[in-house]
């Protein structure tokens, strides 16, 4: 490891838990057709860290990460009570809560920069990323935040399992659905405030979504696509965060071409579900059906 | 200028951005692409950063361009990958968005390396000082935007004269549409174009949040209120406007003056809320309400079955215990009290209460139904006497008169249910 610089390798330490910790939680997200929220969320958590900003009075990093969680469960709550009743569908739902908050947030920040003639600055930089990187501070609440959200995964994987893939049945076998429901979201709340301050709300969404949405081209079983994409979150995390320190490009942008290129590899390359093996199983079918006399339609 | 043009202007440009994207988001929400306004948002950056590169301007018609391209493409995208059936819609715009977006911030830290490039000033359009940036039009000094935003309005407008039935049929019925002999995907690629184009206009002149915000909200807001796809389009359009003019109005608070476009965002949300409490179909109120009446009808008729069957055993018995059902104490005194009001109990000599004839009237039919339907389930569903009684306890306060005689006719007017009980006459 010496090759790389002091910085680096602590920055290398928390792309990599943090792209573990995102591609379990992100599985879940993208199985339910939720891949968005983790992008609401984000974004939904920009009034409460302004908030705290206003009350502390300055830079207070654990208040305005408590504001961050607060704001972020009240989006929670709001998206479930718009999904259970009444007949705004999921994603008009995530698209109303991402907007009204985001733009509460964007008030607020217009109070901030008129409030205070100094020591504002980079308040933003808890949702939008630091440009100094991620600090020792960070990976250390990121490790905590891997080690729980993979104990909870662990002891829950049955139930979380029943609930992603067939809710009613859940329901109806009497497991408390709704209970369990809250705990996946609130795993993926945890994740993004823990997330936000070191990598920003884009590198956050992407790490949610992308190598979950890669390892669900691999494999049909849940454990598998759990492994595969946490797999995938470090490798994008190691190779982005390498090529960032060797070509000075952003970080963020970096790993998210490399997830991006992983996506694409699988969405080609993939056994069953790739795109060339669909389009090798068609040829076949077609050619079985004539060679049988069968005929095609036009 | 003066204070009176300000405002005016300030208004006028947020409604004309926003009316064109709340019509158009009405057919997002429906065909349940509420976010795709936030992914072309995001995937324009690259378009700003070639323009950029190749004009070295920050504000140009090439800007909005590149702009464009970009959006119809992240559109495309998205699109392309959903079709392959193998990503779902969500993740593929998730996927799509977040690599163009860092394409183009890695585009910008690249062009500008030196500059402190705030990424978010391109996606929080500053609509107070849109009024000052202004040309002259037949000696009228008008925003720059706002003869831009007009012609994306005509457009739309047009637009949705011109295609309005295809929209309608590719919104609500897609596999309908295809079988007429029209391509839903033709409908839907002009559609998501029209989308593009007016949604990166806006976004200069408004901010990228207000832009998602107009969208989705009035439509979603709209949708509370019809369901017919015409009045939807006047609501919306109109919650755009409202809002609007409710963000600007209230923008000035104290010494502070607060982010119009923010403050826009957040007025559509609170006239969201506040029609989802008070909507009179879908709203939540007239749930609750509707919930309430109907559990307060379910208890008093169970009240009067229960005192029916006491009576028929020669018992006599309290209204109230029912809560072995589940249901509130408070909700069976309130039922019990409404019975006495409206003269179907009396309170007999011994304090218990006792059917009046038109209590016992109901109260008959509310029997009836609960064992026809069990002799229903008995005779023609096969399901054995000791099952029969809990679902003819939910069915009998749903059926109504001609589903009685249907019933009774169908079995030939049984005389007795499968538990050897007299059903009573109509």
């Amino acid at each position: 490891m010496d090759f790389l610089p002091y910085n680096t390798r602590v920055v290398l330490l928390g792309v990599t838990l943090l792209g573990a910790c995102a591609g379990v939680i992100g599985c879940f997200a993208v199985l339910r057709r939720r891949a968005l929220v983790g992008d609401a969320l984000s974004h939904s958590t920009l009034p409460g860290v302004a908030a705290a900003f206003l009350l502390a009075g300055g830079k207070h990093f654990s208040l305005m990460l408590l504001g961050a969680f607060v704001s972020g469960l009240l989006a929670i709550g709001a998206l479930a009570l718009l999904r259970r009743w009444t007949r705004i569908k999921e994603d008009a739902g995530i698209a109303i809560v991402l907007s009204t908050f985001f733009g509460a947030g964007v008030v607020l920040a217009s109070v901030i920069q008129q409030s205070q003639e100094s020591g504002q600055s980079g308040w933003d930089a808890f949702i939008f990323g630091k440009s100094a990187g991620i600090v020792w501070d960070d990976v250390q609440l990121i490790a905590i935040l891997v080690a729980v959200t993979l104990v909870i995964v662990a002891l829950c994987y049955k139930e979380f399992l029943l609930i992603t893939f067939d809710p009613e049945f859940a329901k109806v076998q009497g497991w408390p659905a709704r209970q369990l429901d809250f705990a996946l979201m609130l795993l993926l709340l945890v994740a993004v405030v823990v997330g936000l301050p070191a990598v920003g709300v884009l590198l956050m969404a992407a790490m949610l979504i992308i190598p979950a949405a890669a390892a669900r081209l691999w494999t049909q079983r849940l454990a598998a696509m759990l492994f595969l994409s946490a797999g995938i979150g470090v490798l994008a995390g190691v190779v982005g965060t390498f090529l960032s320190d060797r070509a000075s490009v952003p970080l963020g942008p970096s790993i998210i071409f490399v997830a991006a290129f992983l996506f694409a590899f699988s969405l080609l390359l993939a056994p069953r579900r790739g795109l060339i093996a669909r389009w090798i199983a068609r040829r076949r079918d077609r050619e079985a059906l004539l060679a049988h006399g069968g005929e095609l339609p036009p | 200028m003066s204070e009176f043009h300000q405002a005016f202007w300030t208004i006028a440009v947020a409604a004309v951005c926003s009316v064109p994207c709340a019509l158009l988001g009405c057919f997002l929400l429906l065909k349940r692409m509420s976010m795709l306004g936030d992914a072309i948002g995001h995937g324009v950056l690259p378009g700003i950063a070639v323009a950029f590169l190749l004009t070295g301007q920050i504000t140009s018609v090439y800007i909005l361009l590149g702009a464009m391209v970009f959006g119809l493409i992240t559109a495309a995208l998205a699109e392309t990958l959903a079709a392959t059936g193998v990503v779902t819609e969500d993740s593929s715009l998730g996927v799509v968005f977040t690599t163009l977006f860092a394409l183009g911030v890695l585009l910008l830290s690249g062009l500008l390396r030196n500059v402190d490039l705030d990424i978010n000033c391109v996606f929080m359009g500053l609509l107070v000082l849109v009024p000052n940036n202004t040309i002259d039009v037949l000696g009228f000094e008008i925003p720059q935007a706002f003869p831009t935003m007009l012609l994306a309005l005509a457009l739309t407008l047009v637009f949705l004269a011109v295609f309005w039935k295809e929209l309608k049929i590719v919104a609500f019925d897609p596999a309908l549409a295809q079988s007429m002999g029209f391509s839903p995907r033709l409908v839907n690629y002009l559609l998501i174009a029209i989308i593009a184009g007016t949604t990166v206009s806006a976004f200069e002149a408004v901010g990228l949040i207000l832009v998602l915000a107009v969208l989705i909200v009035p439509a979603a807001t709209a949708h509370l209120l019809t369901d017919r796809l015409g009045p939807m389009l006047a609501w919306a359009a109109f919650f755009a406007v409202s809002g609007s003019v409710l963000g600007y109005l209230l923008h000035n608070v104290g010494r502070y003056s607060l982010d119009v476009s923010g403050l826009i965002a957040v007025m559509l949300g609170v006239q969201f809320a506040v029609v989802l409490l008070l909507a009179p179909r879908h709203g939540l109120i007239a749930k609750w309400w509707r919930h309430l009446q109907l559990s307060v009808r379910i208890a008093q008729e169970d009240i009067l079955a229960r005192l029916y069957r006491a009576e028929e055993s020669g018992e006599r018995t309290y209204a109230l215990p029912l809560s072995e059902h589940g249901v509130s104490p408070w909700l069976v005194w309130f039922a019990h009290r409404q019975l006495v009001r409206l003269g179907l109990l009396t309170g007999g000599p011994d304090g218990l209460p006792t059917l009046t004839e038109s209590g016992r009237r109901l109260a008959q039919y509310v029997v009836r139904s609960h064992r026809l339907w069990e002799s229903y389930a008995g005779a023609v569903l096969e399901i054995p006497p000791d099952h029969v009684h809990s679902a003819a306890a939910l069915v009998e306060h749903y059926i109504g008169p001609e589903l009685q005689d249907e019933i009774a006719q169908s079995l030939d007017q049984p005389p007795t249910d499968p538990h050897g009980k007299s059903i009573p006459p109509r």
